[in-house]
């Protein structure tokens, strides 16, 4: 029966492959879509979590995470449409006006 | 035994789309192999008995978010051409995890240190764990607060997006 570690260890490949994605590709789509990725895996683990040690607060926490996520998307694709419409590019290299 | 097939296919399900989304060159064919990844990990959760996730995971990650992320992507309609140059996107994205191993290879075994002597089942739970009703009461009993000032946070998403929106450009 998977226990506790595997699903801990699916969470872990999950985060370091939305990691991987947001360090590598320049699509910023492809970026947005890792950090998904990223949210996800630790959603995984707050529910592991809260089956191992049986209290249900991952639970609220996870729920709030996917609140959080809704917000987010919902901003950064309209600010998505809006860089798009002033630069006709999706390159992330290509938004370097603000070098820091 | 069973449980232990469902997990191995649903685990390998996620692991193998969310690789396939970071692979893909056009954003609608990640987008699709992503609502993949939501969906098995979907499945995770019911397997740890999260009904009331497990149904919200489907409906607002792999529903809501990914349909209104398809939606933004095809109305800005990108050709193949405009699309950032990203010569060799395999090779970089297999050299990256190569990069992130070591990190990953730490976090496991952290918790094979933690958690190794644990045994591996989890203990057996009452009938209501995870459901709607278990979840809503202590939701509106001990969490009302964040749950206000979650409805708060949304509704500034809104406004910001509606700015955002009504801005010329």
């Amino acid at each position: 029966m998977p226990g506790l570690i595997h699903y801990l260890t699916v969470s872990a490949l999950l985060f370091f492959i939305g990691m991987a994605g947001f360090i590598a590709r320049k699509n910023i789509f492809i970026m947005f879509l890792s950090v998904e990725l990223m949210l996800n895996a630790i959603n995984l683990s707050f529910i592991a979590f809260s089956r191992h040690l049986n209290q249900l607060d991952g639970h609220i926490f996870v729920f709030f995470v996917i609140a959080i996520a809704a917000s987010e998307a919902a901003i950064s694709l309209a600010l998505v449409i809006l860089l798009y419409k002033n630069r006709q590019t999706l390159n992330v290299d290509d938004f370097n006006e603000m070098k820091g | 035994m069973e449980t232990s097939i469902y997990f191995f296919i649903l685990a390998t399900l996620a692991v193998v789309s969310g690789l396939i989304t970071i692979t893909r060159s056009h954003p609608l064919s990640a987008t699709l192999s992503l609502v993949v990844t939501l969906i098995a990990v979907a499945g995770l959760y019911a397997l740890l008995s999260a009904d009331f996730l497990f149904v919200i995971q489907i409906l607002v990650y792999a529903g809501a978010i990914l349909a209104l992320m398809v939606f933004v992507i095809m109305l800005l309609n990108v050709s193949p051409q405009e699309m950032p140059p990203e010569p060799g996107i395999k090779t970089r994205v297999a050299l990256t995890l190569l990069f992130l191993s070591p990190f990953f290879f730490l976090v496991e075994r952290a918790i094979m240190l933690q958690y190794r002597s644990q045994s591996t089942d989890f203990l057996p739970i009452s009938t209501d764990f995870g459901t709607i009703q278990a979840v809503g009461q202590l939701l509106y009993r001990d969490y009302y607060f964040s749950f206000e000032i979650i409805s708060v946070l949304l509704l500034v998403a809104l406004v910001g997006v509606v700015a955002l929106a009504k801005r010329r450009a």
